[in-house]
Order: C-alpha cells, then structure tokens, then sequence
C-alpha cells in the first residue's frame, strides 16, 4: 500500500497546480481558486492528494465583493484536511458543480442553491433543500432581512 | 362493468408486477424519527429510487446566529441535535474560542468531554430502542428494547438534571468553560449508574443477538461503501462500520481527548449490522471515559473567563474557524467568520445527520421496503441536526 500524504507533501503537490494559491501554514490547508478551476481542483484534491472525505460546502456572501463558496475535505490517513475556496465575483451567481467529483455535494449544493440562489453547472438535480418550492428569494444573503414575512403572509 | 367494455379493468387484471408505482413515506411516518419524506417509486415491493424531502424542522439557524452573540447562542445551539446537545454546544462554543485565542481551563475540558460521552451513551440508548421498536414485533414483542432503552436513557437524563437543572436541551458550555460544576454526590451517583449501563448492555445484546430476525433484518441490508461513505462524507458510526477508521476524538484531539484510553471500533461490513456492533464497543467506550474522567478530574476553575454581565462580552476578531467534535452520529461541525464584534458574521452549521441522510438515496434503492425501515433506523437520523 502506498505511504500516505503528509501535510507537507500535499503543500509540495500544490505546486503541480499553477492557478491554485495556498494559505498560510498549519491546518488546514487553505487553497483559493478561480471559479473555471473549481471542479478540476477538487479532482485535483481527491485524487492527488488523496481528500477523498467530503465534510461540508457551504457560501460566504460578502456584500459588495461578491459570493465566496468553500468546501472542507480531508485527507483521513494523511491527517490533514484541505479547505477549498472560489470567489464567484459581484453579481455572479454560477459556479461548477462538484457532483461528478464528489457524491456529498449533491444535497450541500442543493442548500446552498437554496441559501444563497447559486446556480451550480452541471449539478443533476438543483431544487431547493429546506425551504419550500414556492419559497421566494435566498436567506443567508445578507440582503435579506432576518425578518421578511413569508409568502403568503407578504 | 365487465372487462370487454372497460379498458380500464382489462388493464388491472393484466398486472404483471412490472408497473411502477410512487409511494409515500412520511412526513408524520413512526420510522421517521422526526418529520422525513420519503417518496419512494417501487417495483412491486423493491425499491428503484428515493427522493428525500428535508426541510421541515427548518428553523434557518444559521441567519438567526448573525443575529445573536456568542453568549446567546450556544443555548439555541442545542437545538439542532437535541437528542445529543451536549456535542451541538461544544461545537459552537469550540469554534468561538479558538477564533478569540480563549482557553479553557482543565477541569472544564474534563467536565466537557464527561457530559459529551455520558450524552453519547444517553444517544445511542435512544437510537438502539426506537430502531428497535421500527423493526418490530420481530424482535420479541415490538417495544421490549425501546422500553429497556428509554429506562436506561432516563437515567442519564437525571445525572444531567441534576448537574444542568434541564433534561433535553442543557445550555451548559459557555465560550471560555462550563457553567455548572458537578453537584455533592453527584460522581458516585454517576459511576453507579454507568456500571448499571454497563451491565444491561448484556441484556440488550442477549435479546438481540441470539435473535434469528434480527440478524436476517440487519445482515447485509443497506450496504455502505468505503468508496460510498467517504464520498459523501457521512460520519461516526457509520463512516466506522464502513471500514474508515476516522475518529475526530482520536485523528484531532479537542477537549483533552489525547488524555484518555479507548478505542476506535471499525468493522468492514458496512451493513446495519456492523453498524450496530461499532455503536455497541462506542457504549462501552463511553462509559470507559467516563470512568477516567471521574478519576482524574482536575481541581480548578471551571470557566476562564468572568461571569457575563452583558450579553455582548464576548467579542471575536477577525477571521475563520472551522471546529469539529466527534457527536454521537458523527461529525458536528461550526464553521465560523468572526468580524471583530460580538455576533459571529456567517456561521455555518455542519449537522452529522444531514449527510448521513444523503447518502439514502444511493443504498435504499434495490432493497425492500420493509428494509427502508431497518436502514432509516440504522442511520440514527436526528431531524433538528438535519434542517437545523
């Protein structure tokens, strides 16, 4: 069987990877992409790192500057865990999906479709998680107040 | 009507077992172990597809925490898993005091990892009776073992209700410690019920085990994956009975967890069965830490920081954080943007059971629909940690 990544290792593998820029030391590993990069870095991730555990994706909203979308990997054997991040930009709402990499992201994209209104391409099946169908607009934006009444109480 | 003149009729006496038809399951369904919708599309009665529907407990705890401080919120943080929300509370709390760089003093990591194990054994007794109960009067008169279970439950319960003054939902981390130290007595009430615990585990195992139904209902029904279970990165007993040996306690240590001896069961199976003996060695275990903290329980203070005289005295700097603790269905995890003021800026809520629930969909379908029941039950699915 072949020795496991180390956290080192996986921070000299990095550099195999020219559009991914690494955090600083100690874990996890922070890595930040480009959004056309997003779903090659994760392949990148699990297979060559070897982050094979998908623990949770979610979004930042960070007003002005746009929409940030992190997912949180590990490395099991390695003992280290890779923190993935890919600011989307103002007003941009598309990000690639991570379903054909990792099977987890179905339902987080899904909440964070539901959350945040971004739209994962080729995600298989984007509806709503939580809220219902009919539910209108994205709650953890921070354009959205805490305390907007709900169709069809509007 | 005869069948000459109605297509309809002809049709139904055709049936060959091949149509497909959608049913559903829940959400008020007793298997559902909360409010869980199931629509299931069946071959007869094999299962070929599941669609989950999630949501109705929903209560957007993560927009209601960018409105609350750090002091306010670890006692709604039990809300999300309240069926462990020991572990739902430290999570949280880690989280905030990792960020602001606050220690947390000895005897409050020990008092912390006590109420985290004795919460685990309370959360398996409750998973081990109502799984149980669902797989029903196979197994000796329907709720024998949910009965057995809960009297076990109930003991645990009271340890805390003397130690929190609440029984379900505690409100016992703060940011910097613990808020109750443990009461006169209250260790050798603890010890003897844990050997008592310990003791019934046999029963629970005699019943079970030697029970011809039981082992036809879990043996290699709802068969996880390696690949499968780290893929969709479901956690605890599952990821173990699925042959990863991934324990946050031991793999990264919080709480002080490096000063105590257990062990990390791992079976390869993947079925309901192995499932069921990780969670029997957890039981175990668990009452194995508790015994080491009893016995090695430092003196000292049990919180670092002063007693609150404003909600908003906590205050976080800038930065992120993500804390994880090994809860009783896995992985419960709060990530965390801190902003500089008292109330976090974006806080993420990783609930161990909603990606123990995804991973439904890929290891219902081909099995019966009795079986939904059995690997529903397996998965030890909490709803409030599952909508949060």
């Amino acid at each position: 069987m072949l020795q496991p990544l180390t956290d080192a290792d996986a921070r000299a593998r990095l550099a195999e990877f020219p559009d991914a820029v690494v955090g600083a030391a100690g874990n996890p590993i922070t890595v930040s992409v480009p959004p056309a990069k997003w779903a090659e870095f994760a392949a990148f991730a699990k297979d060559v790192l070897g982050c094979r555990f998908f623990s949770f994706m979610s979004a930042v909203d960070w007003k002005e500057e746009g929409l940030e979308v992190i997912a949180w990997v590990d490395n099991s054997e390695g003992g280290f865990s890779l923190l993935m991040k890919t600011r989307l930009g103002a007003g941009v709402s598309g990000c690639p999906s991570l379903v054909p990499v990792y099977r987890g992201a179905n339902w987080m994209e899904r909440e964070c479709f539901d959350m945040f209104g971004i739209q994962f391409e080729g995600h298989p099946d984007l509806r709503r998680m939580l809220l219902p169908e009919d539910w209108v607009g994205h709650p953890l934006l921070k354009s959205y107040a805490v305390d907007t009444p709900y169709p069809p109480y509007r | 009507m005869s069948p000459e003149t109605s297509p309809t009729i002809v049709k139904t006496l055709d049936y060959t077992g091949s149509e497909r038809l959608t049913m559903n399951m829940g959400p008020q369904h007793p298997s559902a172990h909360g409010v869980f919708r199931a629509i299931l599309t069946l071959e007869g009665e094999k299962v070929v597809a599941v669609d989950a529907v999630i949501g109705y407990l929903h209560r957007c705890h993560e927009k209601l925490s960018e409105t609350l401080t750090y002091a306010q919120y670890p006692s709604i943080a039990s809300k999300t898993d309240y069926v462990a929300a020991m572990t739902s509370e430290l999570a949280y709390v880690s989280a905030a005091e990792r960020l602001a760089k606050i220690d947390v003093p000895k005897r409050a990591q020990y008092l912390r990892v006590l109420v985290a194990e004795l919460q685990r054994v309370a959360s398996h007794c409750l998973w081990l009776g109502t799984w149980c109960m669902d797989m029903g009067g196979a197994l000796g008169g329907g709720a024998t073992v949910f009965l057995y279970c809960i009297r076990e439950r109930e003991l645990v319960l009271d340890l805390f209700e003397s130690l929190t003054g609440a029984r379900l939902l505690y409100g016992f981390h703060q940011v910097g410690g613990v808020r109750y130290d443990m009461p006169e007595g209250w260790a050798g009430e603890c010890r003897k019920t844990v050997d008592l615990i310990e003791q019934r585990l046999l029963e629970y195992e005699g019943l079970l085990e030697s029970n011809a139904f039981f082992q036809m209902r879990t043996r290699g029904v709802g068969v996880i994956s390696r690949e499968l279970a780290e893929d969709v990165g479901i956690g605890g007993p599952l990821l173990r009975a699925s042959g990863v040996a991934f324990d946050l306690r031991r793999a990264q240590p919080y709480s002080s967890y490096e000063d105590f001896d257990f062990k990390v069961p791992v079976e390869t199976a993947g079925d309901c069965y192995a499932r069921y003996q990780v969670r029997m060695v957890e039981f175990r275990e668990s009452i194995k830490i508790v015994r080491q903290v009893l016995d090695g329980l430092p003196e000292g203070p049990i919180s670092s920081r002063p007693g609150l005289k404003s909600v908003a005295q906590v205050r976080v700097p800038k930065g992120e954080m993500y804390t994880r603790v090994e809860g009783p269905r896995g992985e419960v995890g709060c990530y965390l943007i801190g902003d500089g003021g008292a109330k976090p800026y974006r806080m993420k809520w990783r609930g161990a059971s909603f990606s123990n629930l995804a991973v439904l969909p890929y290891i219902i379908p081909g099995h019966q629909v009795a079986d939904v029941v059995a690997i529903m039950g397996s998965v030890d699915p909490v709803f409030g940690e599952v909508d949060r």
